[in-house]
């Protein structure tokens, strides 16, 4: 596994398994719809707007897992200076940060016919607009730096102090009295959707995943190649400075 | 499919997911593309690595140099 983790490997095995994720993830997008849209049925208090719900809890937790994926290549970046683990972190920051937008949007365009208004300062609310907050300060912080194993380290620092609102998020529906539903899938008596709407949702989340999993190896491959490019342009910048001195 | 009267909800939110997620790929896409030329065109100047092995590119480098482009 560990050396699955060189960057040489990284890209010849990353370059092969691409076309096929994203194949993957197109197809169970497209099952996880027809099943949402055709099979789910309306829900009886709700009716059809809980269509919303199928996109609007995988973007959640995918949101959250990114920030995870962040937080577990901070510890690589910090503990190991493994050179693909600030790659990995740079490269889910603007997947985590488009998902969570997406929650937070589909759950104002839920919660205004549902609740009465698009926006509340609910403990769950607002611990994921948190969540947005961090996001973008972490895309800031990677762009203020320029040397990129410098701007690795402070990200790092800032995104293993964020991991403190994850159970925030998760829990905040059971520590504080909140207007947004407590949890209906992920908890310790299992599920309490009924399987017709259960299903759609878990092939909507497996499609969320793999199209998340294809940009973010997409996006490592990129910061790759960027680091690769930046590399030759010091090498020619250097070259140029010898000749003309 | 008669989407009942909170039908622009229901579309809205179909529609910014789409066009947010769109808007990832494009930009994911553009990004490669961006690398991918100006790599091309580096290495079309005769630039060349001391060493072939990518993992080099990924150590401290020198902060010094500003490489517009490159992230």
């Amino acid at each position: 596994m560990w050396s699955l983790a060189n960057p040489t490997r990284f890209m010849a095995l990353s370059g092969r398994l691409l076309p096929w994720l994203g194949f993957a993830a197109a197809l169970v997008l497209a099952a996880g719809l027809s099943l949402a849209w055709f099979l789910a049925p309306a829900d009886y208090q709700q009716g059809e707007t809980v269509r919303i719900m199928f996109l609007h809890v995988p973007a959640a937790w995918l949101a959250l897992f990114f920030y995870l994926v962040m937080a577990v290549s901070a510890v690589g970046t910090l503990a190991w200076r493994h050179p693909l683990a600030d790659v990995s972190q740079k490269a889910a920051v603007p997947i985590g940060a488009a998902l969570t937008l997406i929650c937070l949007v589909t759950g104002a365009l839920w919660g205004r016919p549902m609740w009465g208004a698009y926006w509340v300062w609910d403990a769950r609310l607002t611990s994921m607009l948190v969540l947005f907050l961090m996001y973008c300060g972490i895309l800031a912080l990677w762009r203020t730096i320029e040397e990129p194993s410098r701007a690795a380290r402070a990200v790092s620092i800032l995104t293993l102090i964020g991991v403190v609102n994850l159970p925030v998020i998760k829990f905040s529906v059971d520590w504080w009295n909140t207007l947004h539903q407590p949890a209906s899938v992920l908890r310790l008596g299992g599920p309490t959707i009924h399987p017709s709407m259960l299903y759609p949702l878990l092939v909507m989340a497996l499609g969320f995943a793999l199209l998340g999993l294809t940009l973010h190896l997409a996006g490592m491959r990129t910061e790759v190649l960027s680091r690769r490019v930046r590399t030759l342009a010091i090498l020619e910048a250097e070259r140029l400075d010898r000749q003309a001195a | 499919m008669d989407l009942g009267p909170h039908a622009f909800f229901i579309v809205a939110s179909y529609a910014t997911t789409a066009l947010i997620l769109a808007a990832l790929i494009f930009k994911a896409v553009l990004d490669h593309r961006a690398q991918v030329r100006a790599l091309a065109e580096l290495e079309a100047r005769g630039v060349t690595r001391r060493s072939q092995d990518a993992s080099a590119d990924l150590r401290p480098q020198p902060s010094a140099l500003h490489v517009p482009g490159s992230g």
